[in-house]
């Protein structure tokens, strides 16, 4: 290899590396676990049967302390509810609307244009009941870590006993995957705490995935339309790349050959 | 430009044409009356690729800020109604977010060719001047764009970068406080910022124009950079750089479909789907991508006054490469010896944004080697300077140029010659 080959060669590396740094920045804690996701790759598409378990999960276990303020119950049609199911699941919440005639606030069920509203009120009072910790909304969190879903799952997956030594705050859990490794929150899926409306097995792990799956989509409804969308845009490009590839050549070739135009 | 040799058939056309030149004016300046070089190669493609860039984030600009609300209570949450509920609005979102990466790529090897290539040399100045002025105003609307959706990122950055001019003597807080509207970056920052993220995309379409009427004067560079001696060294712009730059843009768009479509987080921070909140700071605050060179070379001066001027001075030093540079040659390509130095600058560029990606104070591993971040930044900054101020002007005045063909034509000619 010649000098200005390998300078060439050290400079192509380093665009790469610097370029890829971005992307695979890990997250604080340790190495995540890399899930085959049915949503991965340029034509995967969510697993909609996944995605109502996913839900199921938030439901009966993360919305104890977390909200989803970006869902409303009618946004759960994408993912195969159907308009009665999304009515009966709206209206097992109690929304506050208002205010009435005589100037009051007052309940009423909730409605397929409602968002699904959190376990708390405001921030004060989710911390006074979680020790001081605050459950963040879980709408984005798919995309607001290193590693998206395969991140969510590592965490609910990744509670240890903390190692020799290791000094743990006061209610704190030892979670390597978590940035510093202590996290207020319980290892919140055990196996069979639920029993899934499909009849799917619920282990820990099963729930961890479906419940990722289903944020992802919460952080992310438009994927399935983005790579559908995407397929087409490329192939047309694709096409309309080649022709003026073609044209281009064939506009030159007087001047390839040296006529004066 | 003015002195086109258009002459429309139509009578109606051409009565239209003499009231009001227009047609005259786009026929001088891309079409058949602007005569380019014949030896243009692909790196020539990215001026045209630069103002594609521009057009497509005004359109999507304007309508993303037809649902966008620059409010700090709602603008993060406005954001994501246009992911969701808005037709098509993630598809905007994506592409004007994607697209200011892609603008930026493009914008960077169109000023990497202008360097290789001596496009910068008399008689060119004033469009070298202009072009880095265009690169300074992008600078600005792409930072002021970034903190508009109002996630962790676009908070922390803007504090980070507004609270540079804290350095500036005497009057630095109270430039701040100027800036900022207030005591910190809050709603009137929000306010300005977007106000003004509007305004200067159109300043640079000004300068744009600008700059396309001063490459008219002189004309394109090319890469053996000699003078075009008369008609036999060129083709007329259309349809000859009309279909090149038309199959570049379709490459061009192929790349810039493939992260909308399948990568469109992938050169954006995940800090910045957390909505923005003073009481939390994230652990590194990091900006762009394309800023991250320049965030290096701020990190490796350790006084904060001395850093914001390296800096500046970093992009400012770029106005002044005209007069450093006094080879008798303009093109790289018969400059060996500096040609290789160039290719060390940009790789060394390219290090200083890895730097500026990670943390200070961390280190490197490369094969059992520990550097720090800072050392290397350091060193990295060091060459950067050194490039500008030694190596351009001692190399281009001692190193004598390989012999110069004597017409584009002859080396078009010979070159077809020896491929038939």
């Amino acid at each position: 290899m010649t000098m200005k080959k390998l300078i060439k060669t050290i400079g192509v590396a380093l665009a790469f590396s610097a370029f890829a740094s971005f992307g695979a920045q890990a997250s604080e804690g340790g190495a995540l676990k890399q899930v085959d996701w049915p949503f991965n790759g340029a034509f995967g598409q969510f697993d909609k049967a996944q995605l109502r378990r996913g839900f199921q999960v938030y439901r009966e276990v993360c919305a104890a302390c977390h909200s989803l303020h970006l869902i409303a119950f009618r946004n759960l049609a994408d993912i195969g509810f159907s308009e009665d199911e999304i009515k009966a699941i709206a209206a097992e919440y109690e929304v506050q609307d208002g205010p009435n005639d005589d100037g009051d606030m007052f309940m009423r069920p909730g409605r397929p244009s409602d968002r699904i509203p959190g376990p708390f009120a405001n921030e004060k009072q989710a911390r006074a009941a979680n020790n001081g910790a605050y459950p963040p909304d879980l709408s984005l969190m798919a995309k607001a870590r290193f590693g998206g879903p395969d991140y969510i799952h590592s965490l609910l997956t990744g509670y240890e006993d903390a190692p020799e030594g290791f000094e743990l705050g006061e209610g704190m859990n030892y979670n390597p995957v978590f940035a510093g490794a202590q996290i207020a929150m319980v290892s919140p899926l055990g196996d069979d705490m639920l029993e899934y409306a499909d009849g799917t097995p619920a282990t820990a792990d099963q729930m961890s995935r479906d419940v990722s799956a289903f944020l992802m989509w919460t952080a992310e409804p438009s994927l399935e339309a983005r790579k559908s969308l995407g397929f087409r845009v490329m192939l047309f490009l694709a096409i309309f790349t080649v022709l003026f590839y073609f044209i281009n050549r064939k506009v030159w070739k007087p001047v390839k050959r040296g006529e004066q135009v | 430009m003015a002195s086109s040799t258009y002459e429309p058939k139509n009578r109606f056309i051409k009565a239209v044409n003499q009231q009001l030149p227009i047609l005259s004016l786009i026929h001088g300046a891309v079409g058949a009356g602007y005569r380019a070089p014949k030896n243009l190669n692909y790196w020539w493609n990215f001026g045209s690729l630069a103002g594609v860039c521009l057009v497509v984030q005004i359109i999507t600009g304007i309508v993303l800020a037809m649902h966008y609300t620059p409010h700090t209570s709602m603008a993060f949450s406005s954001v994501e109604h246009i992911m969701r509920d808005v037709n098509y609005g993630w598809l905007l979102r994506y592409v004007h977010a994607n697209g200011a990466s892609m603008f930026f790529i493009v914008v960077y090897v169109h000023i990497f060719r202008g360097l290789f290539f001596g496009s910068y040399r008399s008689p060119r100045e004033m469009l070298w001047f202009l072009g880095l002025v265009i690169y300074l105003l992008m600078m600005a609307t792409g930072f002021m764009g970034y903190v508009l959706p109002w996630g962790q990122m676009s908070f922390w950055g803007a504090t980070v970068i507004t609270n540079l001019f804290s350095a500036i003597p005497m009057v630095g807080d109270s430039i701040v406080a100027w800036l900022w509207g207030g005591f910190s970056v809050d709603n009137p920052t929000l306010n300005r910022f977007y106000s003004l993220h509007y305004l200067l995309p159109f300043v640079i379409v000004g300068v744009v124009i600008l700059h396309i009427w001063a490459l008219h004067i002189p004309g394109s560079n090319n890469p053996l950079g000699i003078d075009v001696k008369g008609p036999q060294d060129q083709v007329p712009f259309h349809p000859y750089y009309t279909a090149k730059d038309a199959f570049g843009i379709g490459v061009f768009f192929l790349v810039f479909a493939f992260f909308v479509f399948y990568a469109p987080n992938y050169l954006g921070h995940p800090d910045n789907y957390t909505e923005a909140n003073p009481m939390v700071t994230p652990p590194h605050i990091v900006p762009e991508w394309y800023y991250l060179p320049f965030y290096a070379i701020l990190r490796a001066i350790p006084d904060k006054l001395g850093g914001v001027i390296a800096m500046f001075a970093a992009i400012l030093i770029l106005f002044a490469m005209p007069w450093l540079d006094g080879s008798p040659a303009r093109s790289a390509r018969f400059r060996p010896i500096y040609r290789m130095l160039l290719w060390v600058f940009v790789a060394d560029t390219f290090l200083l944004g890895y730097i500026g990606a990670n943390a200070p104070d961390d280190v490197l591993h490369l094969g059992g080697v520990e550097i720090p971040f800072l050392i290397l930044g350091r060193v990295a900054t060091a060459f950067y300077f050194l490039f500008f101020l030694v190596i351009v002007p001692v190399v281009s005045r001692w190193e004598t140029p390989l012999p110069l063909p004597k017409s584009i034509n002859e080396a078009v000619l010979k070159k077809s010659a020896a491929k038939a």
